[in-house]
């Protein structure tokens, strides 16, 4: 073999592992109903496929071929370590699966069961994200150990005691029955906003960008489950954020708040399709956290400027769902910015305990006490926000305001 | 698969005796009771006097010491317990979200140990 046909199948694995090894893995884990045996099981077919595809060239179906191996190489593992006490029907049953030649446009997608089984509430938040991160995107361990700025030991063990839990307490690998479904679709939605946070906090620094990997999952989830407000609600509120991703900093680093932006970065396309799933959305009449959320973020992009009291009216809407001390600080805001700066400061002082450590919190207050005139409290606030700032740009743009305020 | 469904809380934070939340509270363990044996779903279950009448025992150098009390003394205790059998967590949790007690203390479930997994 030359050096020439060895990268050209290392190049060709890449790709389909890129492409599938979330499809892969779900219908692996849907047969063996054990996470680690998939993943280990997937890990030895991608290695011997090094070997046989460059001996033999490529197979029809590369995914068929890597799901075959898999399926033998898990049954091996069971046979030799009888590593759970498998009865033999259920090999019997494997064996079966394995035999089968089932052209990869047919092989089930069980990639919304295994969302689910990862972002199942049973399991820590964090682990959660990780786990959906590995899985269903892709990502290696010491990717998602530097995306969340963790030693990769703790990463890889903090995965391991999950798929553990999943295993010895039975998670189920299911889809959530109507009755459960709104709340388990929520804890997902959940996983995939902190995914695109994480991404838009640590920014492009990372070799997989994050905010890529949400907007992956959230569109992954429309076609798995096609109609649902709630996921489209997500879509939009992801693509309306990420549509200002490339005129958010300014060219001396520092954060740039949206009046001061230059609209023509932002991404008309992610714009229009952001837009046009909220009108989708909201024709279904199931109203949600989601829709609410991407509705607000359409208001703060409105021309020529942002729509503050529909803001706040939505703000008021949402805490129905959310009644948190965060959305009253955002409907604080909205309310301030609409014209209502006494009724928005009552409301931020009654805050002031809840959100002690919010670095939002400190820089709404600091902007609001000095339009009001209070300038000592407005610095006081600064400062504080500055000390708490999550990135250099964000600490940037705070003590620009700060010394450039007339306070 | 059988899980324990543990039940923990705070004495003083649950309904005091002779008030309507105390009926409200019987009914619905007989009501969850009722419930897991239509099922068939219900392997035991006992309630627990209280942590005054609790006494903690350990070995330490082949000596017995015997202590008054709890094994660990928090504001919430061990109240009592089920033991259900059902497919999967998910079904576990469905029980647990019945125990009237979780409205005031909280449930803990945790998976029995299966010696015998192959199940023959």
């Amino acid at each position: 073999m030359t050096a020439s046909d060895a990268i050209a199948v290392t190049r060709a694995l890449d790709a389909v592992l890129r492409q599938d090894r979330g499809r892969l893995l779900a219908a692996l884990i849907a047969r063996l109903r054990d996470f680690q045996l998939a993943e280990d099981a997937l890990q030895e077919a991608a290695v011997s496929a090094l070997s046989h595809w460059a001996r033999v060239g490529l197979p029809s179906s590369p995914q068929g071929w890597l799901l075959r191996v898999a399926l033998r190489k898990a049954i091996d593992r069971i046979r030799a370590g009888q590593r759970d006490g498998r009865k033999a029907a259920d090999l019997a049953r494997l064996a079966v699966d394995e035999a089968d030649e089932t052209p990869p446009e047919d092989i089930p997608d069980e990639r919304l069961r295994l969302i689910f089984t990862c972002c199942h509430p049973a399991l820590d938040p964090k682990s959660r994200v990780a786990l959906t991160l590995r899985t269903i995107a892709g990502l290696t361990t010491p990717e998602i150990a530097r995306a969340f700025l963790d030693a990769e030991p703790t990463m890889g063990q903090r995965l391991s005691r999950a798929k553990a839990k999943i295993a010895a307490a039975r998670i189920p690998f299911a889809v959530p029955g109507p009755e459960d479904w709104p709340d388990r679709l929520q804890s997902v939605l959940a996983v995939l906003y902190l995914i695109y946070n994480a991404g838009y906090t640590t920014g492009p620094l990372a070799d997989r960008d994050l905010c890529a990997e949400a907007l992956f999952l959230a569109r992954l989830l429309t076609q798995l489950r096609p109609a649902e407000a709630e996921i489209e609600g997500c879509l939009a509120l992801l693509l309306l954020t990420q549509s200002r991703a490339g005129a958010r900093i300014g060219p001396d680093g520092a954060t740039l708040p949206l009046l001061e932006q230059d609209r023509d970065l932002w991404d008309k396309a992610a714009i229009a399709e952001g837009l046009a799933l909220i009108d989708t959305a909201m024709a279904r009449r199931a109203p949600g956290p989601y829709q609410i959320k991407a509705a607000i973020a359409a208001c703060h992009i409105a021309v020529p400027c942002p729509d503050w009291p529909q803001i706040a009216a939505l703000y008021t809407r949402l805490l129905d769902f959310e009644p948190t001390p965060v959305i009253r600080l955002n409907r604080a805001v909205a309310l301030a910015e609409a014209g209502h700066l006494a009724q928005a400061l009552t409301v931020l002082s009654d805050l002031a305990e809840a959100l002690e450590d919010y670095q939002p919190f400190h820089a709404a207050q600091a902007d609001l006490l000095a339009r009001a005139g209070q300038g000592q409290a407005a610095r006081a606030a600064y400062d504080r926000a500055i000390a708490l700032a999550a990135s250099p740009s964000d600490a940037a743009f705070l003590i620009k305001r700060r010394d450039n305020r007339p306070i | 698969m059988q899980y324990m469904l543990l039940i923990y809380g705070a004495p003083e934070a649950e309904p005091a005796y002779g008030t309507p939340e105390i009926a409200t509270m019987m009914a619905g363990y007989g009501a969850l009771s009722e419930r897991m044996k239509a099922d068939g779903t219900l392997r035991g279950g006992e309630g627990l006097q209280g942590v005054e009448t609790a006494t903690s025992l350990r070995i330490r150098n082949g000596k017995v010491e015997t202590m008054d009390g709890p094994f660990a003394t928090t504001k919430e205790h061990l109240g009592g317990y089920y033991i259900v059998d059902v497919p999967d967590l998910d079904a576990a949790l469905k029980y647990a979200a019945m125990v009237p007690s979780a409205l005031y203390g909280t449930v803990e479930v945790r998976p029995l140990m299966d010696y015998n997994p192959a199940g023959n």
